[in-house]
């Protein structure tokens, strides 16, 4: 399945309750590395989304939620399971390097 | 099928080298790299030098319309990583990122330079986590905050005036006592109200549990040591050349630029060329990298007609 957008309004919802272990992609239009590695979640998600769940938050309308996830750096990668962060992967990676990172979820 | 010719980089030079190449019947297949596609300016705003642009023209855009330009000829793109390579045999092999393996004739080397690291033990630690390379992927974050820059080149001193967009203050801070910038852009950054230069001082230390919290410096005239809070760190330290694939197979020199013939773009392996800030120790510009580009292509095409 595609990749969806997260806002403040279903964050809850569809990250921290899930039953499921759930990607979020911080990230926003400036940023060139996420840009990047925009295809290559899409790819994971059409591939995993059955056992990980990825969606994207876009920093720049949604600051408070990064803010409240310590982002300093895009694009972050943080794997959230029962509400809680149990992974964060800071900066653009290859897909095998993801895939490896990931290992735990799909 | 054995390929003419594979070009390993997605810059200025690799894109150039592309151009001339596939315009010439080579065919040429481009790797551009996984997450890095169209290479360092993809990570920058304006580019007010490249001849052509009266008004300056965005770095990610410059780079699209090359990539489109190289495309437009039939230049075959690939958005993957090369892992491997085997230069030294008349047919190269070139392993991807996906096991994919391509064989060639003549193999052009574009793959520029990554950023230098200070080499503390905390920077790898705390990088991303108020240590950055990119002032324009990060500065964002820093609104408000007082963060540091270190580093005396023009990259320092752009990187510095551009985070004073976000952050309260911005301490630019350099081992000597004036910049190595241009005068133009050194001057931009010393009459910043938000900018404070601190001279003749080297960060020894990054502080802080799970994110940067302060610096350790040390005065490089007096010896004396301090520690002063900062919440972001930017490093623009130069550039060291991506040549890790090939050390042990290519001539480098002992700072890890591969060495080429003359004004050439030929290596010491008949058939493999190099160009871009992959070979340049001193001129690193948008320009010169497409330039020796151009002259890779023309030298590969040479090659290959024999
Ligand atoms: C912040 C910043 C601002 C700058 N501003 C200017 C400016 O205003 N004007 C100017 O003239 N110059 C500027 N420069 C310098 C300019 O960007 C470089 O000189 C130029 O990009 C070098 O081109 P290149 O093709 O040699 O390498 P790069 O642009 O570094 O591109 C090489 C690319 O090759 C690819 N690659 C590397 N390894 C592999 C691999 N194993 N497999 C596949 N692909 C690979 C990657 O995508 C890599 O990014 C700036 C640089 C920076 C960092």
């Amino acid at each position: 399945m595609a990749t969806s957008k997260v806002t403040a309004a279903n964050f809850d919802e569809v990250v921290l309750k899930s039953s499921i272990p759930v990607l979020v992609d911080f990230w926003a239009e400036w940023c060139g590395p996420c840009r990047a590695i925009g295809p290559i979640l899409e790819d994971l998600s059409n591939e995993y989304g059955e056992k990980l769940k990825i969606v994207k938050l876009n920093t720049d309308e949604e600051s408070a939620i990064a803010i409240k996830y310590g982002v300093t750096s895009i694009p972050m990668l943080n794997v959230y399971v029962n509400g809680e962060v149990v992974k964060t992967i800071i900066g653009a990676k290859p897909k095998p390097a993801l895939l490896k990172d990931l290992e735990a979820f799909i | 099928m054995i390929r003419d010719l594979v070009i390993v980089g997605s810059g200025p030079a690799g894109y150039t080298a592309a151009i001339y190449a596939s315009r010439a019947q080579l065919s040429p297949v481009l790797y551009e790299g996984s997450v890095t596609a169209g290479g360092a300016l993809m990570t920058t705003t304006e580019v007010e030098n490249f001849p052509g642009f009266v008004d300056g023209v965005m770095g990610p855009e410059l780079m699209e319309s090359m990539r489109k330009q190289a495309a437009r000829f039939g230049t075959e793109l690939i958005t993957d990583d090369v892992v491997e390579m085997d230069l030294k045999s008349e047919i190269k092999t070139i392993k991807d990122g996906s096991g994919n393996v391509v064989q060639a004739r003549a193999v052009i080397l574009a793959t520029g330079s990554a950023y230098r690291h200070i080499g503390l033990a905390n920077e790898d630690r705390l990088s991303g986590r108020g240590v950055s390379w990119c002032a324009t992927c990060d500065g964002f974050f820093f609104r408000d905050q007082t963060i540091a820059v270190v580093g005396g080149g023009d990259s320092a001193v752009e990187e510095a005036t551009f985070l004073t967009k976000f952050a309260s203050k911005v301490v630019l801070i350099h081992r000597r006592d004036s910049l190595r910038a241009s005068k133009i852009m050194a001057d931009r950054a010393l009459n910043n109200p938000k900018i404070e230069m601190l001279w003749n001082t080297e960060v020894v230390d990054i502080l802080g549990e799970n994110k940067v919290e302060a610096l350790a410096l040390k005065n490089t005239v007096t010896g004396e040591l301090s520690q002063r809070d900062f919440t972001g760190l930017f490093v623009a330290i130069g550039h060291i050349p991506r040549s890790e694939l090939l050390i042990g197979q290519i001539d480098c020199d002992n700072e890890g630029y591969v060495k080429v013939e003359g004004r050439s773009t030929k290596t010491n392996l008949p058939g493999v060329f190099a160009c871009g800030d992959l070979v340049d120790h001193t001129y690193r510009q948008a320009i010169t990298a497409a330039g020796s580009g151009c002259q890779a292509a023309l030298d590969a095409e040479k090659f290959l007609s024999h």
